[in-house]
């Protein structure tokens, strides 16, 4: 009997342990281990022109206090730049320790190792640094204009990187443009803020010379790699584990964070396992966040609609360092033009330095802007022209697949959609909704004085980036099977969606399958989970390796039972000859007679050294040519671009015009991400997204004050959103499979978030009958907005 | 976001609590439910050299309607006050203020006397204490004193109690008869401290005037307020819509909100009178109907 899991909705494997208190995350390793702490800069900008860490280092319980001062070789270097770019004017990492100029609250200066987190923060107080503050740079479009206060001093403005790109006749085709429009929009700064916060757990064992690192990270190769440069050792003697991770969303991928280097470093030249547990205060002054950006678009339409031409200039706010180069922005200009075909686009894109905490991938990525930028035009367009925006969108749909955009893609390489139907996906969302009552419903609360309004939000998703990703896959003598792929977990499905896939190859019941993720003993190489990429790129790496685990298999099993490798079958757990089901091997006793060597215990083992010795029989050896011990492969799939997900979304608000209140009464999501493994699971991540992308519309915003102080870094200030303030998501897909990998599949992580400023903000637009051009919108803005109190 | 080290002091009884209390002087605070205090602790913002825990002091840990007059000791729960049978029906407004009050982790814990005593003037148990003309009983080395509401809230996180005393009992007399009261706020999510909250009573005589009234408003200044100017425009007169609204409206020369990172000053008055009407309306409401 074949089942196939492939498609169906298995419970998550991880749940039980997850949700029972039994996950194991970095707080829980090395429980004995001294703890670190920061000194973080007070000013956003200032020469640290002294740093007295006497009284410090008497406090009882202190082990040892380190500054800049201590650090060196390439300790003493700035952090790596992980995306460098030839369009990056200035690149600027920072130091593991500020050397003498700290340019964002929080930058870390000195590092406290003590006894217990207690006595680090005491010695914290101790230490006294010699501020010189000097004029910061804040505000995005100050920063970028004449005379802005410079956010690093060495430089003469603050530009970090300009890139422009033109695909078709922008001007011209602006000239022979009949309606032309200048807009601005806005979305303000926010942060992934996992339940989680980071960690470095970190143990040099000398005798060994061997160094095991824990780290809440997505990408542990990554770390892996990297320490073992900086420290000079063997690769093999440097391990990284990521284990359970309390959620991600792309804060935990930066490589390197100060804290990663300095509690490794630490636990090297102090001799003792070394603890850094970031806490919530930390995080939101001392790790990533991301949004920040001001578009200034200028539009040129056809009388029905069609976007003739389009100019899009834009800021985004790097913060004060940008590791991550010139990524995010060019991820919005890249996929600013969404579902539609623009033939005339042209970017120009200013990355700016700003004195406030570096900007890296959250969540989206850089495409929530570009499809609240895109789907607030094609608004702005229909209303201009008197038109309905579901037939603009229509209208200037991609038709045609492959679709090459005409800019190029975050992987250096042209951006080209692989696959798509979007005019089947809009009806999928229309139908859900059932427009015509809900058009029906607007009017006549219209006519009972409510305020409410329909929005409409699309948007494409390009995932599954490379450059690569691997999996092992190895059938044990008790016929589980063993994955392990190179990267963590942050709470997805990993376990449970390769499992799927294992299970359904070599016809081996779920629950024998065990995954292990993000642990480089298991498998060294690896890229990372971010990007929407895991499912598509380290998935298909599972299917592969099976496949081979799959041959490896049929050609022991064909030896053994006399037939042709394509003669056998697998099923339940065995493998048989093709019309003789009694004529079968159960795959653990094949795992054995692949390996001729002494199991020793159980009865299988007996079984399994007679299947060995049949190869004597044969005048064979026990490992033909080309063969290895053991039923076992590690392979790698390696994509050549991206694969682009859609979809659309449709928000119904109700806005309480005293309060400014804006209650969501329906959200409905439409969603493609091809063929999918595990509907559950694709589910989950299209509802977190969705809350995350209220949380962007509604609630969320990193708040600085003029002189770069973070006005709001605790959780009752930063308004995160809380199930209480989720609607019910209505949700409906469809299945375009990828031409482009052997699953069929595209990515989903990112999916859920990334059109929901936009379709707030359309709905809100439609309620008020006034442009929304700004996000999030708080209840204030509403209000401003709709004219009941003048802006602040 | 650890604590500085204190000292810890579990005391069985009152006396021994204030004992405690007079001999360490100004840096020793008392710890009840510790939802306040031990954020404050965490952030370094309170380094207390020692806590007097009142957890252990079983005196202080009562919650009942006696007759007409809701009594709590200083420890009585937040949670507890929700569990109270027949308090909704009661006196509505001190239910659905309770219910506001955070999330329930932190309503399991925190105390009504630590809220009183930490005075946030966007805390719900102050101005049920004002709206109710309550009193609170303090215990200090001089003995026991009772300070009314109207005297006990000078401004922002300040009260009248001393240093060394300890709020020891909560008192909210119950009006009966034709009443009608509610408590209704904005906050900016489910749980967080109100924006601006309004806790309206009303009593109607047979004659379809209003009796007594009471207005008291949240987050709009230094501290809770009562609303004198809307209680005289609505004692006495015909509870109809357009009273209501000149009543509300009044509140506009009593408040003084601030403006933060959570929203403008005029933001906030907006909202202050949105939920004063609502909340006016409701407890008129409410009246009318306790009266059929
Ligand atoms: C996330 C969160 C949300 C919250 N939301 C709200 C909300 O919406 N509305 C609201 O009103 N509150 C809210 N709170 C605060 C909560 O209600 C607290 O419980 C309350 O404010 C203080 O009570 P406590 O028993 O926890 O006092 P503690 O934190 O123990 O003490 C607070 C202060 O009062 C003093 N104190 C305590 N008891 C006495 C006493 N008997 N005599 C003298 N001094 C005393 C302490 O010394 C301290 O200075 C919230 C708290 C949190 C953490």
């Amino acid at each position: 009997m074949t089942t196939r899991l492939f498609g169906e909705r298995v419970a998550r494997s991880e749940d039980r342990r997850l949700l029972t208190g039994r996950g194991r995350y970095t707080g829980d390793f090395e429980p004995a281990a001294a703890h670190a702490a920061f000194v973080r800069s007070d000013f956003a900008h200032a020469r640290i022109t002294g740093i007295d860490v006497a009284a410090a280092q008497a406090v009882p319980g202190v082990l040892d206090v380190f500054t800049y001062a201590d650090l060196a070789d390439g300790f003493a270097d700035r952090l790596p730049l992980l995306v460098p770019s030839d369009k990056l004017i200035a690149p600027r990492t920072q130091h593991a320790l500020a050397k003498d100029e700290a340019c964002y609250a929080g930058e870390v200066l000195a590092m406290v190792v003590a006894r217990d987190r207690y006595v680090a923060e005491d010695a914290l107080e101790r230490i006294v640094v010699e501020y010189e503050p000097l004029p910061a740079a804040v505000d995005l479009d100050r920063a970028a204009g004449p005379n802005a206060p410079l956010a690093h001093l060495d430089m003469t403005d603050n530009l970090a990187g300009l890139v422009t790109e033109e695909t078709g006749d922008v001007d011209a085709a602006f000239a022979a443009a009949p309606h032309v429009y200048d807009w601005t929009l806005r979305m303000e700064r926010s942060a992934s803020m996992p339940i989680e916060t980071r960690g470095v757990v970190a143990r040099y064992d000398e005798r060994e010379d061997r160094l095991l690192v824990h780290d809440a990270t997505q990408a542990p190769t990554g770390v892996r790699f990297g320490l073992a440069m900086l420290f000079g050792m063997d690769p093999d003697r440097v391990h990284v584990v990521a284990p359970d991770v309390g959620g991600g969303f792309g804060v935990k991928v930066i490589q390197f964070y100060p804290e990663e280097v300095l509690v490794p470093w630490a636990a090297r030249r102090l001799g003792v396992p070394v603890k850094w547990i970031e806490d919530r205060r930390e995080h939101f002054l001392g790790s990533n966040h991301e949004r920040g950006q001001i578009h200034h678009v200028h539009v040129g339409a056809a009388d029905d609609g069609r976007i003739l031409a389009l100019e899009d200039r834009f800021l985004h706010d790097t913060g004060a360092y940008c590791s991550y180069g010139l990524i995010l922005p060019i991820i919005t200009a890249a996929q600013l033009p969404g579902p539609y075909d623009l033939e005339n686009y042209r970017y120009e894109l200013r990355s700016i330095f700003t004195n406030t905490v570096p900007t890296s991938p959250f969540r989206g990525a850089g495409r929530p802007h570009a499809a609240y930028v895109m789907e607030r035009v094609i608004e702005r367009v229909s209303k201009e022209l008197n038109l309905d925006s579901l037939d603009v969108r229509r209208r200037n749909f991609v038709k045609e697949f492959p679709h090459h955009v005409g800019v190029t893609f975050q992987d250096g390489g042209p951006t080209v959609y692989d696959s798509g139907d979007y005019p089947k996906g809009l009806a999928t969302l229309l139908e859900q909704l059932d427009l015509e009552r809900t058009r029906t419903e607007i009017a006549t609360a219209r006519a009972e004085g409510r305020t409410v309004g329909l929005g409409f939000g699309a948007y494409v998703e390009g995932t599954g980036i490379g450059p690569y990703e691997g999996a092992s896959v190895s059938i044990n003598p008790d016929g589980t099977v063993s994955v392990a792929t190179a990267h963590g977990s942050q709470g997805q499905a990993h376990e449970t969606v390769f499992a799927q896939v294992v299970a359904d190859e070599l016809q081996v019941p779920f629950e024998r399958v065990h995954v292990t993720t993000g642990d480089t003993r298991r498998l060294g190489f690896g890229v990372g989970t971010f990007a929407s990429r895991t499912a598509v790129v380290a998935g298909n790496a599972v299917l592969l390796a099976t496949t081979e685990v799959k041959r490896q298999a049929a050609a022991v099993a064909a030896r053994i039972l006399e037939v042709a490798p394509e003669d056998v079958v697998f099923a339940d757990g065995a493998i048989h000859v093709a019309g003789a089901p009694d004529r079968s091997i159960p795959l653990g006793r094949l795992a054995m007679a692949s390996n001729p060597t002494r199991y020793a215990f159980g009865a299988d083992a007996e079984e399994g050294a007679k299947l060995s010795q049949l190869a004597y029989e044969g005048g064979d050896r026990p490992l033909p040519e080309g063969s290895h011990p053991g039923l076992a492969a590690t392979e790698y799939y390696s994509p050549t671009s991206g694969v682009f997900g859609f979809g659309f979304h449709a928000a119904l608000v109700e806005i309480d015009l005293e309060t400014g209140h804006v209650d969501i009464l329906r959200y409905v999501v439409h969603h493609d991400s091809g063929r999918i493994i595990n509907p559950m699971v694709v589910e989950g991540q299209i509802h977190g997204g969705v809350a995350q992308g209220i949380g962007g519309a509604l609630y969320e915003r990193i708040a600085y004050g003029e002189e770069g102080q973070m006005l709001n870094a605790t959780f009752m200030d930063f308004l995160m959103v809380t199930a209480a303030e989720m609607p019910r998501i209505e949700e409906v897909h469809t299945e375009t499979p990828s031409p482009n990998n052997p699953l069929g599949i595209k990515g989903v992580g990112e999916a859920g978030t990334i059109p929901v400023s936009a379709t707030i903000a359309n709905a809100i637009s439609d309620a008020l009958n006034t442009p929304v051009d700004h996000m999030p919108v708080t209840p204030e803005e509403v209000l401003t907005l709709a004219g009941k109190i003048e802006s602040p | 976001m650890k604590p500085a080290a204190f000292e810890y002091l579990a005391p069985r009884s009152v006396e021994e609590a204030v004992a405690l209390l007079a001999e360490r002087g100004e840096d020793a605070k008392v710890i009840a439910g510790g939802q306040s205090l031990v954020p404050m602790m965490a952030f370094r913002l309170a380094t207390p050299a020692a806590l007097v825990d009142l957890n252990g002091v079983s005196e202080l840990d009562h919650a009942r309607v006696d007759r007409d007059t809701l009594v709590l000791g200083a420890t009585a729960r937040h949670r507890s006050v929700q569990e109270l049978a027949g308090l909704r029906e009661r006196c509505a407004m001190v239910a659905e203020a309770v219910g506001l009050i955070g999330h329930p982790p932190i309503r399991n814990r925190g105390t009504a006397g630590g809220s009183i005593a930490h005075a946030d003037p966007a805390a719900e148990w102050p101005a049920l204490l004002l709206a109710l003309d309550g009193e609170v009983d303090a215990m200090g080395p001089g003995g026991r004193r009772t300070i009314a509401a109207a005297d006990l809230f000078r401004t922002y996180f300040t009260t009248a109690l001393a240093p060394d005393e300890i709020l020891t009992e909560v008192r909210l007399p119950l009006p009966a008869g034709a009443v009608g009261s509610a408590f209704v706020e904005v906050a900016q999510r489910h749980g967080d401290f109100a924006v601006a909250g309004a806790g309206a009573l009303m009593i109607v005589a047979d004659d379809g005037s209003v009796a007594d009234a009471r207005l008291v408003l949240i987050g709009v200044r230094d501290t809770a307020v009562r609303s004198v100017a809307a209680e005289t425009i609505l004692r006495g007169a015909s509870p109809t819509d357009p009273v209501l609204d000149d009543a509300t409206n009044a509140i506009r020369s009593e408040i003084d909100p601030v403006s933060d990172v959570h929203g403008s000053s005029a933001y906030r008055r907006r909202v202050a009178i949105a939920v004063a009407r609502r909340a006016v309306t409701l407890a008129r409401d409410r009246a009318h109907a306790a009266v059929a």
